[in-house]
């Protein structure tokens, strides 16, 4: 029977058991392979994507729950093949390293940031819980600084 | 395990050196060509290709696994050519014995004294350098690691090329002008003559290839450096934050099968049996290998092949290591050096005997097993087909990987193509001697011949059958004086490899003895990020602050005392102690802790600064990190790399531990073996000394002196003395916290004293 997937505006219909895991079915299924396998139990975060615009480790959801869903992965976040300010904002600081933790660390920061746009020391820590084995942390704290200080600037200018 | 024993494994050639990397005969640049040319482009040299538009590749022999080297050898080679820095792209060198990186090897004999960075030294140039290239090309070396890109790819190869490819276009643009070359100067991918006229390098790169380049081309001096040391942006950085760049795990084949596997949990258990019939009638299950210590199963799609592998109930027999624990290795750790016979290595003065003088301390220290965990779990695409083998995978060493498939599947190495890919992580995993993952690939893929497979281990395998940090016990003596300042050294430890030459000491100690002890335990080991520096950073500048405060010193003080010979580590020391606002006054329960290490040619201190709470939890606030590496080829690689270490470190110091239970690794995946995640880290800032020394590592040297900071300053905060990481595993209460208020505090007078 097959599922309808909607991933970054383009719909899909996959022929895979229900409980197969969403990021086995974008990497192997529609063959993006952006999204990254860590550890299969959503203890890392490489597998982030969005769905319905909230960020989610795809290795631990069933393809079957997002059925119709809008799910939105790194290869769709700039849109139209453009980076996001985000994406762009890990260049500026030269975040990554191995790269291969980036793409569900940036999909779990733009969520975590769409819904917060200013946010505190302590929400980024509790909410962005991703492993980077690198070690680029501070970057992306550096990364995440600047942008909550230009929204806050954007902000403020508009008021 | 010794990383410099297994570059040089089975090549008895210590003494015979490089280079004239630059130098290739023509036969060798044809070959070149075919195998590595696009249309419209030419090797002129070893590593550099022109082509006509101007585009200018550098063939880098060796592995993208995060640490920016790809950037900071283009930078090498760009800088000497004079390159317009634009038209320069970095590619992986095919794993061919042409593109071997013999400079690494040869390096790792190299008496890093004589290693200038400025030059070339004349030994290694002339005839005997093609020779002495086929000699590095049989050792089928292409590795990536010892911090050894920069310092020997670098400095012996990019360079070299570079700078030969240059005055092979000066004599184009010459010949051109029927003028003499030295009428010419070059800048930004032009040859300019002196009367204005110049030349793109595009436009004279065919008829450049046609000169053979130097041996031993003039090379800039560190004040001539335009791209040398420019914080430029990485090149890797942009496929990396859209998620285009495909990794070893992101290969895909046509009609390719995805292999999931089950390993003996014990090491050097024997498979028993599987239940096979219960996944007969699996969507998409293809095929059961069975292997004498795992099982395969193969299936249309990863998910069903792992699903599958769960229910086959593997059983597997013990081996005859079914009672090993991590007890009973620590006992036999703590035997071996109390009771068992110390083979004695390096003796300095009159060595163990100098502890007969004065008054002896003794401490015992542990570091435990520790898993690599790179982000990507260790994975291989192989297809065997008309008695060949292609096989793709990210590993430290892409010609060594091609010789170690080819005996896997008892196939000449002529039948074996393999592609290096991007690897997410290595940190050493993926260095030979660890490479379980292709054989367990290329087994694989030989049992069903013509279909490609593609193994992927997941977390759990990948945690449970790596091939660890050691677990490492040792026992330090110290006979010091009255004053407190040590006149004899003695560090006796333990291992299951060969002496360790980051035991030795740098302070000024004049009696110093090093033994070990063997100890075999079938645990598998391997190198990890800084190898043996990792536990001897932590013996070393863990026993030096204890004797540091058992003299009523201040361990910077103290340490400066011991470095008065020594200009760059004092230096080093004095500037993170400087930075760190060292001596000011903290709140109750804070501390601050320094060490400092040598690896790979640079120098690092830390002083970590860290708060015991009330309720025992420690909270590491910051790091000031000091380092020498005489000259970072990109100040912010180089930056990257320390704050990358650092956290690296604390994950390992904090957290990390592999335990042993009946055998088998008890951790599973990232639950139960914590990495420090973004609320944890620490502000890091990183002060780059320069000075005249050689070229140093990056990737590694900051690693060291991480663990013993952080437990120096969880002394200085709360008074207990952690001599066994990680420091999850000590209570920290506040009853320590108020001992630690009895802890003599450092005498501000003294600080002045030794620092002038």
């Amino acid at each position: 029977m097959a599922i309808r997937l909607n991933v970054n505006g383009i719909a899909h219909d996959v022929d895979v058991e229900p409980d197969a895991p969403l990021l086995w079915v974008i990497r192997d299924e529609l063959n993006l392979t952006g999204t990254k396998f860590g550890c299969g139990v959503a203890a890392c975060g490489a597998c982030t994507v969005h769905v319905n615009g909230k960020a989610m480790r795809s290795c631990s959801v069933p393809v079957g729950a997002v059925a119709n869903a809008q799910i939105t992965t790194i290869e769709g976040l700039g849109g139209n093949g453009g980076l996001s300010p985000i994406q762009q904002a890990w260049i500026e600081h030269q975040v990554p390293q191995c790269g291969y933790c980036q793409s569900g660390m940036i999909m779990a920061v733009s969520a975590f940031l769409a819904a917060n746009p200013a946010p505190t020391e302590d929400q980024l820590s509790a909410s962005i819980t991703n492993i980077c084995r690198c070690g680029t942390l501070p970057r992306i704290r550096a990364a995440l600084a600047a942008l909550t200080e230009t929204k806050t600037k954007v902000k403020g200018g508009a008021s | 395990m010794n990383r410099r024993k297994f570059l040089l494994g089975g090549a008895t050639t210590a003494g015979a050196l490089i280079v004239g990397y630059a130098f290739w005969p023509s036969h060798r640049i044809a070959h070149s060509n075919l195998l590595d040319a696009k249309s419209g482009e030419r090797f002129l040299a070893s590593w550099i290709k022109i082509a006509d538009d101007g585009a200018i590749t550098v063939v880098v022999p060796h592995c993208d696994m995060g640490t920016g080297i790809f950037t900071s050898l283009s930078q090498m080679a760009a800088d000497e050519l004079d390159a317009d820095w634009a038209q320069v792209h970095a590619e992986t060198a095919p794993a061919d014995p042409l593109f071997a990186n013999g400079p690494l090897a040869e390096g790792a004999v190299l008496d890093l004294a004589s290693i200038r960075g400025d030059s070339i030294p004349t030994f290694l140039r002339g005839p005997a350098a093609n020779s002495v290239r086929v000699l590095a090309e049989f050792m089928d070396v292409q590795t990536t690691g010892g911090s050894s890109a920069v310092r020997f790819t670098g400095v012996y190869g990019m360079r070299v090329a570079g700078a030969a490819v240059r005055e092979m276009l000066v004599k184009a643009a010459a010949a051109r002008m029927n003028a003499s070359s030295d009428e010419f100067h070059t800048e930004s991918s032009r040859v300019i003559h002196a009367s204005g006229k110049s030349f793109a390098y595009g436009e004279l790169a065919a008829s450049a290839a046609q000169f053979a380049p130097s041996a031993h081309p003039k090379l800039k001096t560190r004040s001539e450096f335009k791209l040398i040391g420019q914080p430029v942006q990485r090149l890797d950085i942009p496929s990396k934050v859209n998620g285009s760049l495909r990794y070893g795990i992101d290969v895909k084949l046509p009609d390719m099968l995805y292999g999931a596997i089950v390993i003996s949990p014990i090491f050097g258990g024997k498979l028993v049996s599987v239940n096979e019939s219960a996944v007969a009638q699996n969507r998409g299950v293809k095929k059961v290998v069975k292997m004498d210590d795992a099982v395969v199963v193969l299936a249309d799609r990863f998910w069903r092949a792992r699903n599958a592998v769960d229910v086959l109930r593997p059983v597997f027999d013990h081996g005859g290591n079914g009672d090993v624990t991590s007890k009973t290795i620590r006992d036999l750790h703590q035997a071996a050096l109390r009771n068992g016979k110390i083979k004695k290595d390096k003796t300095v003065g009159t060595g163990y005997e100098a502890l007969k003088d004065g008054s002896v301390v003794e401490r015992f220290y542990n570091v435990p097993y520790l898993a690599h965990a790179p982000m990507e779990p260790v994975n291989t695409t192989a297809l065997y087909k008309d008695g060949t083998l292609e096989v793709w995978a990210g590993t430290q060493d892409g010609l060594g990987s091609r010789q170690f498939c080819a005996k896997a599947a008892g196939l000449h190495q002529d039948k074996v193509l393999f592609h290096l890919m991007p690897s997410g992580g290595g940190y050493g995993r993926r260095l030979p001697g660890l490479w379980n993952f292709l054989t367990y690939a290329v087994k694989t893929a030989m049992a069903v011949p013509g279909t490609p497979v593609k193994l992927i281990f997941t977390r759990e395998q990948e945690m449970q059958h790596d091939y660890y940090r050691p677990n490492v016990t040792s026992r330090m003596r110290a006979s010091v004086n009255a004053s407190g300042m040590p006149t004899a050294w003695v560090n006796d430890y333990t291992t299951d490899g060969d002496s360790n030459s980051e035991a030795y000491i740098f302070y000024g100690v004049p009696d110093q003895a090093y033994g070990l002890a063997k100890v075999d335990i079938h645990v598998p080991t391997g190198p990890w990020r800084s190898v043996e520096a990792s536990w001897h950073g932590f013996f070393t500048e863990s026993f030096v602050d204890e004797l540091a405060h058992e003299a009523h010193k201040d361990p910077v003080a103290y340490r400066r005392g011991l470095l008065q010979d020594k200009p760059r580590y004092l230096a080093t020391l004095n500037l993170a102690a400087e930075k760190s606002g060292w001596g000011t006054p903290l709140p109750l329960g804070h501390g601050r802790g320094i060490a400092m290490m040598e690896c790979f040619g640079t120098i690092v201190a830390h002083v970590a600064e860290v708060e015991v709470t009330d309720d025992g939890a420690v909270k590491v606030l910051r790091y000031t990190t000091a380092a020498d590496c005489g000259m970072a080829v990109n100040p912010n690689g180089f930056k990257a790399q320390m704050e990358g270490a650092v956290v690296f470190g604390l994950s390992a110091a904090l957290y990390g531990e592999i335990t042993i239970d009946h055998g088998a690794v008890v951790q599973q995946n990232f639950p139960d073996y914590e990495i420090v995640r973004l609320g944890e880290c620490p502000a890091i800032e990183v002060f780059v000394s320069e000075s005249d020394a050689p070229l140093g590592g990056a990737g590694e040297p900051g690693v060291p002196p991480v663990a013993p900071a952080l437990t120096n300053a969880i002394f200085a905060a709360c008074g207990v003395r952690i001599r066994e990481l990680p420091v999850k595993n000590h209570s920290l209460t506040l009853a320590s916290r108020q001992a630690a208020e009895r802890i003599p505090s450092p005498n501000a007078e003294e600080v002045i004293e030794t620092n002038a």
